[in-house]
């Protein structure tokens, strides 16, 4: 993965518009992070969800937010850092700390994700 | 002398802090260990910096990293249990149940070590730690193999009192310090201080590396 670059994502985005997309979408603040009693251990996760984004725009200066709007809906996230287009077409983007820990990450493909 | 150690984890990696130690000393005594690790964890959240890995490349990282601590440790029978990271206390629980049980009916193992139920932390410890339970419930009380839980609650001994078994594995400690190695996406920011000595092996912090303490899970029926 390397550095978002605004423009490159945006078109790559947008090459995912008004068609069946399969989403991976996860956030987590890690399953250990309970143990320090004032954090909450949260995250959230869906792997081959299916969505139709009519629209998609990413925003900010970096961290960067995406936002999709659906057919019936919206979808969005934030804290987006690096991305890549893998051998496999498929955009993963995600948001990653100093020390490279993963703390969000967004992907979008035209084949299921095994 | 045991038999047969069957040792049961969820992720690569859940071996090495707490058991590489004694899976390396039983192998050296020429008793056979078998490793079931249920997941890839595939969900590990360390990708490096800089990357080494993205979410969808991780689990090949992983997998290759788990071959790599079992040659180190001389495991020769390693099962990849084919189950999904952090989604195993919501798996069917029969499946779960069924899988380790089938692998129990196969190996017939003396020992079984694993998580102890309640003190995994991590919600694929617990849920493992259960299902190995369950599995061994099963079977006739005669012929139950004797499970070893490892807590790793930081209430454990109030909760639990002083372990069963408490295994020193200073004489294997460069097998294990291989092994925490081989597992280089979780264990990169730590094996250098383990080696230069800024993790003091001797303070009481890391008294659990070279001190193996095991629980031994009481069946009441």
């Amino acid at each position: 993965m390397k550095a978002i670059q605004k423009e490159n994502v945006q078109e790559l985005l947008e090459s995912f518009e008004n068609q069946k997309v399969y989403l991976h979408l996860e956030t987590t603040s890690g399953a250990y992070a309970a143990q320090n009693k004032e954090k909450l251990s949260v995250g959230a996760y869906i792997r081959n969800g299916s969505v139709r984004f009519t629209n998609v725009k990413i925003a900010g200066a970096g961290p960067f937010r995406i936002g999709f709007k659906l057919e019936e809906g919206w979808m969005y996230a934030e804290g987006l850092t690096d991305y890549v287009l893998d051998d496999k077409r498929r955009l993963l983007m995600a948001g990653h700390d100093d020390s490279g820990r993963l703390a969000i990450a967004v992907q979008l493909s035209h084949t299921p994700f095994e | 002398m045991e038999k047969h150690v069957l040792v049961i984890f969820p992720h690569p990696d859940d071996e090495a802090f707490g058991t590489a130690g004694v899976m390396t000393k039983f192998i050296k005594d020429g008793v056979p260990v078998t490793y079931a690790c249920a997941t890839l964890g595939e969900m590990g959240r360390n990708m490096g910096n800089p990357f080494f890995a993205t979410r969808e490349t991780l689990p090949e990282v992983r997998k290759e990293e788990l071959l790599n601590a079992c040659k180190a440790m001389g495991v020769e029978d390693l099962r990849m249990l084919g189950f999904r990271d952090k989604t195993l206390e919501f798996e069917d629980s029969e499946l779960l149940v069924s899988t380790i049980g089938g692998l129990i009916d196969e190996l017939k193992p003396s020992l079984i070590i694993t998580f102890y139920p309640g003190h995994g932390i991590h919600p694929d410890h617990d849920a493992c730690a259960h299902a190995v339970v369950e599995a061994v419930k099963r079977i006739p009380s005669n012929n139950r193999p004797t499970v070893y839980g490892l807590p790793i609650t930081p209430d454990r001994e109030e909760v639990l009192g002083k372990p069963d078994r408490v295994y020193d594995v200073t004489d294997v400690m460069e097998t294990k310090i291989k092994t925490i190695e081989a597992h280089r996406s979780q264990t990169e920011a730590m094996v250098p201080r383990l080696k230069d000595g800024t993790l003091d092996l001797n303070s009481d912090m890391l008294k659990f590396i070279k001190q193996e303490s095991f629980w031994i899970y009481p069946f009441t029926q």
